[in-house]
């Protein structure tokens, strides 16, 4: 076959759905209706810990349908790692928000206006992650010997560090719709679950263990997903349980979509964590000995705290080579709504601290905080926390100094530093900071994850091109254009013949979860080898001959590891990820002397991200992904109170608007993965690893001496002389 | 009530409190007005109501009698606005989009980027920090 299509990868070609959402042709999950749709409340509880006595419903029940625990056909569980989280609580109540039965209406004003009551027997809760006896997780990586490396220090430096809880406030809710029957080739028995979702096959497995079903009866459909961020990674196999239950008992499709206040008081949030630093270092600033413990909240159950904690801790040392580290990290359990996946994933938590932590070593060096970082971050040939030895594909040194250039860092710090002097304290002018940070961010899942996973995708051969097949989401990141770009190019035909197929359990393959970074590096070089053989495969024949010639062809490939990539999951060494992206954020503060209300005023950012598939999108992940991060550093507060989220709304829970949010300089540099599709890493998760920190540092710059986020006016003042 | 829908003359026949976000969706199935938070913070819901841009889901339907109305599917699919927010990374996850480029419309041509960033700041988006939004309506 003649391959004069014009290469896709590398160029901004039009998003796959680009013009269905900008014309309002895209359907949610709550634009689609069914024939006889009844709607579904989800009654919880207002305890934080204790025993449900007795539920009684009041008023006229007529209409309406009761599902609690009983009618749970399967296992009493939200499948997913300890499946300790039951889907509707039988007895015992461990949060505030806790699902305990739903009611089932076609009227959603009368659904609205039921009320039941709930009598509890409370017990004591406890919110303190430090003093809480269960552990969902713990692990230790050590490397050399840290008493050995505080030997050799000439300084040591302690901290600790802080940081809060954050929604992922994805503009759309949570929702589903259950249909009974699993539709394919006719099937009455079973469900099809249509929703919001970021991974079709957790929700799939999740339903066949609570509702006793073999695979082939649940089918599980992703609708158009208005943002994820992790926090559609594991929920919505317990809202689609609910959905799922009430429609196998009314026998008729039931839809679920929280508003925004539910969403925000029972769905997940980002780990709030309390990390201590102590720090062996030479005069001259480089470090003998770093050792880090932390600890995550986990919330009232385990959901997904044990690879939260791994990511976290594997990232806990940053991008910064030592020869002696210890690092102790646990998730607990407290009694809160339970904490999950939101972009990152334990990383933006631990480079927090990481990277905080170095501005302080550098300030009691007297060394500037670019000297301290060149001389410690990691280059290729060094080894990481794990153990594992850097390829040529990391590029620590070369962003910070890049950043360094872009923004004439040292200059700009000089010029603000004397605009902050004695003279104009207490004058109306604000003070003013700059800092940095430097970070890096593994693509795809953690140590042996991938190899576990063995995601398949499969390639269907078309009349014009080819359809992809994988239960990779598109949540607004790109998903489907930037697969379809890397087809397009292996396979030699135009972009625009590239068809994807709707992540649909009944008719995709499990390509794994929409998460860590890995659907470009990891789901796309599946696809690529796909291609290349179906390429092969054509010889000099054109798709159409081909079909014509031989009948259908569908390529179907498997993970497959690259040589020399080891992981011992016990001892927690060896090579962590396949690649790391690499980063550097810097950013400059205002902070009104009176208010103590931060402004971040510029903001500039290197990523190196091996190769950008499609600019556009790339740049979209990192402006998106940094005022995620900066939101987090100075504005986003989830304020808990006796165990509940006490501003569960938009008016009072404060995302970045286009106020809020400083112009960005974004610089994409690529230093390609040799297993990764034309060279990729993932982009994802890691710009939401840098603005926190690097805003701190600017704080510290201007004179406040914080070490924890959300920055608000309120701990600002607490810290200022 | 009678209402131009998308410069369509309506009579609908509805609750005169019935929320106008509802009104459209549900009887007039025009679902590309989207509920965010249902409290006027996020601006997912926004239509134009004789040319000014309202969160619909703060507006009882009776505010829109004799009203000219605009939602996104009387913007057409040819406008500016919407091709450049496919072109230049304006629309990522969508949901936000619909109200974010009716909001847009409201500035009328060439807005200048300070005018831009005033008048989308009742306009969350979670996705793509609002530079390829300036950049999408700064090119159209």
């Amino acid at each position: 076959m003649a391959s004069r299509a014009a290469k896709a990868v590398g160029r901004n070609v039009l998003r796959k759905e680009g013009h269905a959402k900008v014309t309002g042709a895209a359907r949610y999950i709550d634009d689609l209706t069914f024939p006889g749709l009844l709607h579904a409340r989800t009654i919880r509880s207002t305890i934080p810990a204790g025993q449900i006595a007795k539920v009684r419903f009041k008023g006229d029940r007529a209409g309406f349908t009761l599902v609690d625990h009983h009618d749970i056909p399967g296992r009493n569980i939200v499948a997913l790692i300890d499946d300790d989280q039951p889907c509707l609580a039988e007895r015992a109540i461990r949060h505030v928000a806790e699902p305990i039965l739903l009611l089932v209406h076609e009227d959603r004003e009368k659904l609205r206006a039921a009320e039941v009551q709930i009598d509890y027997r409370p017990s004591t809760p406890n919110y303190d992650p430090e003093t809480s006896a269960i552990a969902f997780k713990s692990i230790a990586i050590d490397k050399g010997n840290v008493d050995e490396g505080f030997a050799a220090a000439d300084v040591i430096v302690d901290g600790e560090y802080r940081t809060g809880l954050q929604e992922q406030l994805y503009i759309e809710t949570n929702g589903v719709i259950a249909v009974p029957g699993h539709g394919v080739a006719g099937g009455d028995d079973g469900i099809t679950v249509y929703g919001s979702m970021q991974c079709p096959y957790y929700v799939h497995r999740a339903l066949m263990i609570l509702l006793g079903l073999p695979a082939e009866q649940v089918r599980v459909i992703q609708t158009e997903t208005g943002g994820g961020f992790g926090g559609k990674e594991e929920y919505p196999s317990m809202i689609a349980g609910h959905a799922a239950l009430a429609a196998l008992k009314t026998g008729r499709p039931v839809k679920l979509v929280y508003d925004r206040v539910e969403d925000m008081l029972a769905t997940t949030k980002r780990h709030p964590s309390i990390i201590r630093h102590r720090t062996g270092v030479t005069r001259d600033g480089r470090l003998t000995a770093m050792d880090i413990d932390a600890v995550l909240d986990g919330g009232a159950y385990a959901t997904l705290s044990a690879v939260v904690l791994s990511r976290g801790m594997i990232h806990a040392a940053g991008p910064y080579r030592c020869d002696h580290v210890r690092i102790r990290g646990r998730a607990t359990m407290t009694n809160t709504p339970p904490n999950g996946a939101f972009r990152g994933f334990g990383a933006p938590q631990t480079q927090f601290a990481a990277d905080v932590h170095m501005d302080r070593i550098a300030e009691r060096l007297g060394l500037d905080p670019v000297r301290v970082r060149e001389i410690n971050a990691l280059r290729p040939g060094d080894t990481t926390a794990t153990g594992q030895r850097l390829g040529a594909d990391s590029s620590a040194l070369r962003v910070l100094r890049e950043a360094v250039k872009r923004t004439d860092f040292k200059k700009r710090r000089r010029a603000l530093a004397s605009s902050n002097g004695p003279a104009e304290a207490g004058r109306h002018t604000p003070a003013r900071g700059i800092g940095l940070s430097l970070f890096f961010h593994g693509s795809g899942f953690t140590g042996a994850g991938e190899v576990k996973l063995a995601s398949k995708a499969s390639l269907a051969l078309t009349g014009r091109g080819a359809r992809i097949h994988v239960a990779s989401t598109e949540i607004g990141q790109g998903t489907r254009t930037m697969l379809a770009q890397i087809v397009a190019d292996a396979l030699g035909v135009p972009y625009e013949h590239i068809d994807v197929n709707a992540a649909d359990t009944g008719e995709v393959p499990d390509s794994g979860p929409t998460v860590a970074s890995r659907t470009c590096m990891i789901v796309g070089r599946i696809l690529q080898r796909c291609a290349e053989e179906m390429r092969g495969r054509l010889g000099s024949l054109t798709p159409r001959q081909y079909l014509r010639k031989f009948g259908p062809l569908t390529i179907t490939k498997q993970y497959e590891r690259p040589a020399g990539m080891v992981w011992d999951d016990t001892l927690y060494k060896g090579d962590a990820y396949g690649s790391y992206g690499w980063g550097c954020d810097v950013v400059e503060v205002e902070v009104d002397r009176d208010t103590f209300e931060v402004k971040a005023t510029a903001f500039t950012t290197v990523h190196e991200i091996g190769k950008a598939i499609h600019p556009t999108l790339a740049l979209g992940q990192i402006e998106g992904g940094s005022a995620q991060g900066l939101g987090y550093a100075l504005l986003e507060d989830v304020v808990m109170r006796d165990g509940r989220m006490t501003n569960a709304t938009l008016t009072n829970y404060i995302i970045p608007t286009s106020l809020d949010t400083p112009p960005m300089k974004v610089v994409l540099l690529e230093n390609p993965y040799p297993h990764g599709p034309s060279g990729a890493k993932g982009v994802g998760e890691m710009p939401i690893d840098g603005p926190a920190p690097a805003v701190i540092n600017a704080l510290r710059h201007a004179g406040f001496d914080l070490r924890e986020i959300p920055a608000t006016p309120e701990k600002i003042m607490a810290v200022a002389s | 009530m009678r209402l131009i829908l998308n410069g369509k003359r309506r009579e609908l026949n509805v609750h005169p409190l019935k929320r106008l976000l509802d009104v459209l969706r549900e009887d007039c199935a025009l679902t590309g007005t989207k509920e965010g938070c249902g409290e006027g913070e996020c601006g997912a819901c926004t239509v134009l109501l004789d040319g000014a841009p309202v969160n619909s889901c703060l507006v009882p339907a009776a505010h829109a009698d004799g009203a000219r109305l605009m939602t996104i599917e009387g913007l057409g699919g040819r406008h500016r606005l919407q091709r450049a927010f496919v072109e230049h990374g304006g629309a990522q996850c969508g949901i936000c989009t619909p109200g974010m480029i009716l909001a847009a419309v409201a500035l009328g041509p060439k807005p200048s980027l300070n005018a831009i960033k005033v008048g989308l700041a009742g306009n969350l988006c979670r996705c793509t920090g609002y530079s390829a939004i300036y950049r999408s309506i700064r090119q159209a």
